[in-house]
């Protein structure tokens, strides 16, 4: 007996058309970043104008897709819809269908059905906005899975880095912490050697995945590596992913001690930066977060900005080269 | 040790490229089969009535015996049933295969045993062996009765799934193979190494973000079962070697004098954690695939002959459980209805392994490793052939699967080989 059980949507997906989606900093050229921080400062500008709602998207539907909490990310893409006028829909796992076990597919497939031109979504599994490409027709902007891409957060910060440090290319940025667990990090490192930055990881050996050198950075146990950085980037120590046994430090107590940023290990003029949300007193300390060098309301700030430059490209361009003008004639 | 039926079939294979690597036997030849039983090999061979297939073009073989599948009965015969499973292994050329205890309940009594072994006398298209667990629920605390187990037909012990984590139990299971003198084969895994780990830990399991599984969590393990089989002088299989650093482990201990079997499966044969990049879930299994230093490790491990058996390690799942993101997504892929094509295509037609090696290492090798008596083409003996085109094309799941799961590592890829009829154990099982 033969079971007929393959149909077209089962062999691989064709590749999607380039840029369809942003789910890898891979998926990027340098060009594309280019245009994405230049759309970005566009919409900065528009947005010193008392009237900041832009018609821009105007009857387009973007869907906020969350099975982890957030606040920053969620917050960011829902004001960035509105302030380009399209209708925004959060939906949340917390007392959603999901909660009743449905499946992502099913999930993702029902609110394909109200024709999204945009799902935003953050799942705690890598690869969940792959299946969401797969399976709908709309564009698909990750908003962080599990541990593998962040691309709004690793843009956010070139942003900040080019407003508030200087040229991306040739910077020199030390990120320090758990690189294991982080998807900041990975997306970060991507984006900024794509755009030229030296980049130092330093954290403990346990928390700095093997293999990570060949994404083109350097790598360093000793905190005093962060010495030579223009930018001291501060990774979550993510307690919640530090899974029961798994002995990847001795001790909290002993990660501060030895790689906690504080203002002596500092120099003058470095800028410090972190994706948040901080343990204050874990990974970086009170005063420096505090510092007039720390640039993390900066970067939440430029998140409006590069997320409103996201949904854009995707939605008016795509693919074919925006120009920042285009930008200013909507604004 | 197999359940199935025998056959009686008659049958002439005219003028196929007859390679029995076993026998040594390389030649254009004709084959006639008798009531099940080879009876005639040579040239111009009378068909006698019976029917005739024309083997111009063709390679005619041993037909092969997988060491290593997973039926899935009972318990998830949504997945796979063993009429099911054994047709795809018609399909696939396979005369035999051994299926693994890790069922829900576990292949843990006589009485699991038993229905399973009725079962296969009614519905099997191949005959099947199985395997039964080395420990209760394959929970790697107290061992099974296997000396019942062995009479009641049991092909061999595995946990496969799982290692056997006590040093002092895999002993205790080693030194009972004394009394049962089935094979006892281990699945190579040091838990607090690899523990949750997905993908093979290096560059892309880096990259992406996955726990890594580095390959150390099966080359220590392989390691200590060596040196226990050793110790105890008794023979041991190892499953699914994936490292090069176990492929090592393994070279020392045979030339110690270990009695021990290796198995490599196609696609750790074929792919590399490269492949993982498009974090397709038909591209997980454990071990993970690994880097490319070891697929060559396997490569020309098998070609040496220190791993013996090629195994597919054939693990259905319901399609709703890999149609989710790639770390939801359980361990496993199909691959009884593609081994030969996918070896053939990836390894034979690049000249990395001689045709008749890759034949030896998947009938012959395998059935030594469970002391199973090795399908030959030779007078007097049941026929168990396989009629294979090294010409045709094919593209994978075009003409859907006779398993009852879809996950194929090779959904969609165009291969080359396809086999054209399968006889096992005397009676035709499939004809493609």
């Amino acid at each position: 007996m033969t079971v007929q059980l393959v149909r077209d949507e089962l062999l691989p997906p064709a590749p999607p058309p380039p840029r369809r989606h942003l789910i890898s900093i891979a998926d990027l050229t340098r060009d594309d970043v280019t245009r994405l921080l230049a759309t970005a400062r566009s919409f900065e500008r528009s947005l010193e104008r008392e009237l900041k709602k832009l018609p821009t998207l105007r009857g387009r539907t973007v869907v906020n897709l969350f099975f982890e909490s957030s606040t920053r990310t969620s917050s960011s893409f829902e004001l960035a819809a509105k302030r380009l006028s399209a209708d925004v829909m959060t939906v949340k796992s917390a007392g959603s269908s999901v909660e009743k076990g449905e499946s992502l597919k099913d999930t993702a497939l029902t609110l394909a059905a109200y024709d999204p031109d945009v799902i935003v979504i953050r799942h705690p599994q890598i690869g969940a906005p792959h299946l969401v490409a797969r399976l709908t027709s709309s564009h698909v902007v990750n908003a962080g899975d599990g541990k593998h891409q962040h691309p709004t957060q690793a843009l956010l910060d070139l942003y900040t880095i080019e407003e508030h440090v200087g040229p991306i290319d040739g910077v020199h940025v030390a990120i320090v912490g758990d690189v294991l667990h982080s998807r900041v990090a990975r997306s970060n490192i991507q984006a900024l050697t794509l755009m030229g930055a030296h980049v130092t990881l330093v954290g403990p050996p346990a928390l700095i995945p093997r293999g990570i050198e060949a994404m083109g950075c350097a790598v360093s146990t000793d905190i005093a590596a962060i010495g030579d950085a223009d930018v001291v980037y501060v990774l979550r120590m993510q307690r919640e992913r530090m899974e029961a046994g798994a002995n990847y430090l001795p001790s909290l107590r002993e990660y501060t001690a030895r790689w906690g940023v504080t203002p002596a290990r500092l120099r003058p003029g470095q800028k410090v930066m972190h994706p948040g949300p901080m343990n204050r007193g874990v990974e970086i300390d009170p005063r420096v977060a505090d510092s007039a060098d720390a640039l993390i309301e900066t970067q939440v700030r430029a998140g409006l900005f590069v997320r409103m430059a996201v949904l854009y490209d995707l939605l008016t361009r795509g693919p074919v080269e925006v120009k920042a003008e285009a930008v200013e004639e909507v604004a | 040790m197999l359940f199935g039926r025998e056959g009686n079939d008659d049958l002439v294979v005219r003028s196929a490229r007859v390679i029995d690597p076993a026998l040594g036997i390389d030649g254009l030849l004709d084959v006639r089969v008798d009531r099940g039983v080879i009876s005639q090999i040579g040239l111009n061979v009378d068909a006698n009535g019976h029917r005739v297939v024309e083997g111009r073009g063709l390679v005619l073989a041993p037909a092969f015996v997988d060491p290593h599948v997973h039926l899935r009965t009972p318990g998830r015969e949504d997945e796979e049933t063993i009429a099911s499973g054994t047709a795809a292994a018609a399909a696939g050329g396979y005369c035999a295969i051994l299926a693994m205890p890790n069922t829900d309940p576990v292949v843990d009594s006589a009485a699991v045993l038993g229905s399973l072994v009725e079962t296969a006398a009614e519905e099997a298209e191949v005959p099947v062996g199985f395997l039964a667990a080395i420990t209760n629920g394959q929970r790697g605390e107290e061992l099974t009765e296997m000396a019942e187990l062995a009479d009641a037909g049991a092909a061999g012990f595995s946990d496969d799934g799982l290692p056997v984590v006590a040093p002092g139990l895999m002993r205790r299971a080693l030194q009972y193979h004394v009394i049962t003198g089935r094979r006892i084969a281990v699945h190579c895994e040091e838990p607090t190494l690899s523990r949750g780990g997905q993908v093979h830990e290096g560059e892309v399991s880096a990259a992406l973000g996955f726990a890594g599984y580095p390959s150390v969590a099966e080359s220590v393990m392989v390691g200590r079962d060596l040196a226990l089989a050793g110790y105890e002088e008794q023979p041991i299989h190892l499953l699914h070697l994936s490292a090069r650093e176990s492929v090592d482990e393994l070279r020392l201990a045979l030339a110690a004098g270990v009695r021990a079997t290796a198995e490599a499966t196609p696609h750790h044969l074929v792919l590399t954690d490269e492949a993982v990049h498009t974090l397709d879930a038909n591209l997980k299994m454990n071990p993970p695939l690994r880097a490319e230093a070891d697929r060559r490790a396997l490569v020309d491990a098998v070609r040496d002959g220190t791993i013996s058996a090629i195994a597919t390690d054939h693990a259905p799942h319901a399609r709703h459980e890999k149609e989710v993101p790639f770390e939801e997504a359980p361990f496993g892929v199909t691959g009884l209805e593609t081994a030969f094509a996918a070896l053939y295509t990836h390894l034979v037609e690049p000249g990395l392994l001689p045709l008749p090696t890759l034949l030896e290492r998947m009938s012959a090798g395998p059935a030594r490793a469970f002391g199973l008596e090795p399908p030959r083409i030779e007078v007097g003996a049941r026929a168990n052939l396989v009629l294979l085109d090294p010409q045709a094309t094919w593209r994978v799941g075009e003409d859907g699967f006779r398993s009852r799961s879809e996950n194929s590592w090779l959904l969609g890829e165009t291969l080359r080989g396809k086999v054209r009829l399968t006889v096992a154990a005397g009676r035709v099982a499939y004809a493609g």
